[in-house]
């Protein structure tokens, strides 16, 4: 499929961190071609194995590629009336910019889903004290235009809510839309498998759309853990340059896959990204962590034992927001990377990547005042 | 059930301390399972297996912790005067002209350093306990020990109140499911009393790494919306059983969630729907563990939780314990 | 001169990249240990069979990981960005010296003369996101010739000892000290059960290292030893105190990580007691160890932890008292000497 096409029906489908069926759904038809095992589980994660060519005799090593598939959304939290009619107040799921949010589009998936408006009474009717101030979710309204009486049949305190953003297209190969974050990565999974097909790989592949990154990484620790893999990818989206977002640390947009140097990564994941990368002439980009990473790859790395894990990220802007906008090349780049780091794993793999650890990292004579 | 509620409460036991409430529990429910396990942190887990007959028996924990919020003495001023640190959630606002008891039966009451405005309160570390000592020599305590709030159970109609309601309620409710259960069920039922949830869900933790649940459920109060200006929260005392669709450390299985429902709806128990903003309980830890269980909450209505007299429903406990019974004594798919 | 303070202090490894500190420590453990292993996120772990007589694992961890700096970015005329790795004071970081990468360029942490400082300047507090590494490069190129991003930069400070040789002072005894001390046991004689000792990584960024470490060795118990800060310079009258350096080895009940195993507590206090080792309880409340980690992998292991006092933790030049350390170490070895399967009895 082309890649607009299926940005386009990965970021459309409904996901939001708790609630996953929806997306799973889409992502299990996607990659059901490309796979050779589908398994769904109780954290709401999707897996799709692949299996290597290696010998069957005995298991053979396999790495987990990890996308997370939830995305931002909210919760019905109040049901109230007023003069008649019914609103709705939401919390956030995940890290929502609520600012962002007024005369957005949303759905609220009660006992059918109804479509409504976020909305905020104008700043001079607020209390004085509150005026001036960007919107809270008290005073946040969902309004889905019924009668009191009727919403309270058809809507329950814990609804989910996801909002509505069709993925439109910008110039020069730039799109935007919602939950971009994290379904261009999904995309980017989907081409590896396709690209897969038509190459040897010894290792199996593991590909999973993870659940509920955007509040405890829960499919990733849950997943890291039931599949045990040897080696492990996350594919995430990281901050590019943009409207107030100038640090010079940060990646430009369709500058290609950025691969992350930092705690939560294993160095021999980070060279083996890099060298594939050179093997086929890429252009990457370098991205720096000193804590946590902020993505999956914080709980996959401390599964279990340990699991050597890398970290690549697509580049986007306005990150948690309804406008999130990325570079398909980005999308299409870090695909084809990840198809041809897989396909160069042997069996020498593991030893060394064990080697990074144990490489003398000084190369300077001592140090003298 | 007030008098097991009475015996749970005014026990000693703040986070890490916990042994005088475990052995307070285990007889209570010796009779009723087939194993119990103390481990390494001190959680009991108390086993009842299921039926040979049950054809593909699941793993369900149910967990309630034993612990509550309590206060350690982190220092001995010259004067025999105690400042402390919290154990737990502990909030200055409830504190001045308030008692603490130390495991040996040492009593002291809470005072503060003079307040410069009474428009403000004091943060924690102003505040000292005054346990009669007149210099660190005579004083009875030492720096590290703990000790938890004073004050006794009152049953005043509907309304219970004592102070740690949080949550010997739910362990009040494990208890007496596990009276009610029949004695063959289709699920092995893991009831842990856990240890330290006040200070992060620690004791849950190590327990569901040990269990590996598939299905958990967790017994905790949930706050409120129903007091004079309180903040915004749909779950009100006297509404029966709050089921957990979120709270700010889980988003409960949304299979789980429907079928508590619906169990609540076949057993004609009124129930509540219940979106928390900020805490969490077990649950995060039981469905985060291994391979990831299906979590929910069954929680029980409690206004001024982390005070000591937070207060509770009778019928809101009755009715959790309808809908625990309810949901184990029947299969479970989600 | 307590050489082995001093090798261990001037290596370098900040959190996510310990080379340097594991092939050291591994050198200077080889021949005292039966087996040893590096696991995948780079713990270091060392088994010293005992003389047979408990079945028991006994797991002592000291993290050898310490605070640091990580290139973000060279700026167009070769000055280095950098982000902190572990907490850090931004106060600490003006006009400091600092080692970078593999190559182990020196650099300065420079800012504005105080002669060029605005009226109220003075009083504020430089960020470090606003701070640079100068390491005398003229150009973005000729910076890249040297560093490259992603590389990791350590303090330079040389492990002295002052006036009277019972104060250190270095760089990162948060957790060398530790370290040095698990050395020592592993030199001692075995013990009656096997010593599990794991030298790990990314304590500093949030306890990352033991939880796996822990969770693939599997211990019985579990003892941490650490370097924990002191803070018992002048300040207000009788409020509390925390540690004071030369009080004694610090024993922790609780932090914000953990409820210390209080059977195991009363153990070390007790034999501490048995031996006149002086000791002193750490205040309760904030911080946290290793030993919130480990106590919840797995099915749960109980655990406590020693600590050495020092003063100025995070910060280029720390300082610790000898007596406290040395003391430690001498807890520790008959702590672990008179452990007995029955301590940890519950029935």
């Amino acid at each position: 499929m082309e890649t607009f096409a299926l940005l386009k029906k990965l970021t459309e489908a409904p996901g939001p961190t708790g609630n996953e069926s929806g997306i799973a759904a889409v992502v299990e038809e996607l990659w059901r071609p490309f796979v050779d095992q589908i398994v769904a589980d109780r954290a709401g994660s999707l897996a799709g194995i692949k299996y290597g060519s290696g010998p069957d005799e005995r298991p053979r090593p396999s790495i987990l590629l990890a996308a997370h598939q939830d995305e931002l959304g909210l919760m019905v939290s109040h049901i109230i009336e007023y003069d008649g009619n019914g609103f709705l107040r939401v919390l956030g799921l995940g890290g929502v910019d609520r600012r962002q949010l007024l005369g957005q589009v949303a759905v609220v998936h009660g006992l059918r889903p109804l479509t409504g408006v976020l909305g905020v009474l104008p700043d001079s009717y607020l209390p004085a004290k509150k005026r001036g101030q960007s919107v809270t979710w008290d005073d946040l309204v969902l309004d889905v235009g019924l009668p009191f009486d009727q919403l309270r049949t058809l809507v329950s305190v814990g609804d989910f809510v996801t909002f509505r953003q069709p993925l439109r297209q910008l110039q020069n190969g730039r799109v935007t839309g919602k939950a971009l974050d994290n379904r261009a990565s999904i995309t980017a999974v989907t081409i590896c498998l396709e690209q897969l097909q038509g190459r040897q790989h010894l290792w199996d592949v593991v590909a999973v759309a993870t659940s509920q990154e955007e509040e405890t990484y829960l499919g990733a620790y849950t997943s890291a853990y039931s599949r045990r893999p040897d080696a492990a990818i996350v594919i995430d989206v990281t901050h590019a340059k943009g409207p107030g977002a100038n640090e010079s640390e940060l990646n430009e947009l369709g500058g290609g896959p950025v691969l992350d140097i930092g705690v939560n990564v294993h160095p021999g994941l980070y060279k083996a990204l890099r060298d594939a990368a050179k093997a086929i002439e890429m252009t990457v980009q370098t991205g720096v962590h000193g804590r946590a990473s902020g993505t999956d790859a914080y709980a996959v790395q401390v599964s279990r034992e340990g699991i050597p894990t890398g970290l690549v990220s697509i580049p986007l802007r306005y990150m948690h927001t309804m406008v999130e906008t990325a570079d398909l090349v980005d999308i299409e780049r870090t695909g084809r990377l990840l198809a041809e780091v897989i396909a160069r794993l042997d069996d020498t793999f593991l030893s060394g990547i064990k080697e990074e650890l144990m490489r003398p990292r000084n190369n300077a004579k001592p140090m003298k005042d | 059930m007030n008098d097991l509620i009475r015996t749970l409460v005014e026990a000693y036991g703040p986070s890490g301390s916990e042994d005088r409430v475990r052995d307070l529990i285990r007889p209570m429910v010796e009779p009723f399972v087939d194993e119990t396990i103390v481990d390494a942190m001190g959680n009991l887990i108390a086993i009842k297996r299921a039926s040979g007959k049950a054809t593909s028996p699941l793993k369900v924990m149910i967990a309630a912790h034993m612990d509550e919020i309590g206060v350690m003495v982190s220092h001995i001023t010259e004067k025999g005067f105690l400042r402390f640190t919290n154990i737990g959630g502990v909030f200055p606002h409830t504190l001045s002209g308030g008692r603490v008891r130390f495991a040996d039966g040492t009593v002291g009451v809470i005072g503060s350093d003079a307040l410069e405005d009474m428009g403000s309160i004091h943060p924690l570390n102003k505040y000292f306990i005054d346990v009669g000592a007149t210099s660190r020599e005579n004083c009875p305590v030492r720096v590290g020990d703990a000790a938890h709030f004073d004050r006794s159970f009152e049953a005043r109609g509907r309304h219970l109140t004592a102070k740690s309601m949080d949550d010997r309620i739910g362990c009040a409710i494990a208890i007496e499911a596990l009276r009610q259960l029949p004695d063959v069920t289709d699920h092995d039922l893991y009831f842990v009393f856990s240890v330290q949830e006040e200070v992060g869900t620690r004791g849950a933790e190590v327990a569901a790494n040990r269990i590996l649940p598939d299905i958990s459920i967790a017994l905790d109060v949930t706050r409120t919306g129903d007091v004079p200006e309180s903040r915004p929260m749909d779950v009100r005392l006297g509404g029966g059983p709050a089921i957990k669709v979120r709270d700010s450390g889980m988003i409960a299985h949304p299979g789980l969630v429907r079928l508590m429902r619906r169990r609540a709806e076949e057993a004609g128990i009124t129930y509540q729907l219940e979106v928390l903003e900020h805490g969490t309980t077990d649950a995060r830890s039981m469905q985060l563990a291994g391979p990831g269980s299906a979590a929910g909450c069954i929680s029980i209505p409690c206004r001024y939780i982390h005070t000591p007299s937070e207060t509770v429903d009778v019928e809101d406990v009755t009715g959790c314990v309808d809908l625990l019974v309810a949901m184990l004594s029947k299969g479970i798919e989600l | 001169m307590n050489d082995l303070l001093k090798q261990l202090t001037e290596a370098v490894g900040v959190s996510g990249d310990e080379n340097d500190i594991r092939l050291l420590i591994r050198d200077l453990i080889v021949d005292h240990v039966d087996e040893w292993s590096v696991d995948t996120m780079g713990n270091l772990l060392a088994t010293k069979r005992g003389t047979g007589q408990y079945d028991l694992r006994v797991f002592v961890d000291a993290h050898m990981d310490e605070v640091g700096l990580i290139i973000t970015d060279i700026d167009s005329n070769g000055m280095l960005k950098f982000t902190t790795v572990g907490g850090f004071d931004d106060r600490t970081l003006l006009g400091k010296v600092v080692q970078v990468g593999p190559n182990r360029v020196t650099g300065v942490i420079g800012a504005r003369a105080v002669h060029l400082l605005k009226s109220g300047e003075m009083s504020k507090v430089v960020r470090g996101d606003a701070m640079r590494i100068d390491i005398g490069a003229k150009s973005k190129e000729s910076a890249g010739n040297q560093v490259s991003i992603g590389d990791r930069a350590a303090f330079v400070t040389e492990y002295e000892e002052l006036e009277g040789g019972r104060v250190a002072i270095g760089k990162a005894f948060d957790n060398r000290a530790g370290c040095a001390a698990l050395i020592e046991l592993l030199r001692g004689d075995r013990y009656p059960f096997d010593l599990v000792a794991a030298f790990t990584v990314q304590e500093e960024v949030g306890l990352r290292g033991a939880k796996v470490a822990a969770a693939g060795t599997r211990p019985d118990v579990a003892l941490v030893l650490e370097c924990t800060p002191a803070y018992d310079q002048p300040k207000e009258n009788d409020v509390s105190p925390n540690v004071a350096l030369g009080k004694g080895v610090s024993v922790y009940v609780m932090d914000a990580r953990t409820i210390q195993d209080p059977r195991l507590v009363a153990h070390l206090m007790a034999s501490a007691d048995a031996h006149d080792i002086p000791y002193q309880v750490r205040q309760p409340g904030g911080g946290g160890t290793n030993t919130g980690a480990i106590q919840r992998a797995g099915i749960g292991i109980p655990a406590a932890t020693l600590a050495v006092p020092g003063r100025y933790a995070h910060m280029p030049s720390m300082m610790i008292s000898l007596d406290d350390y040395e003391n430690m170490i001498r807890m520790a070895d008959v702590a672990l000497r008179n452990l007995t399967p029955d301590i940890l009895r519950r029935e």
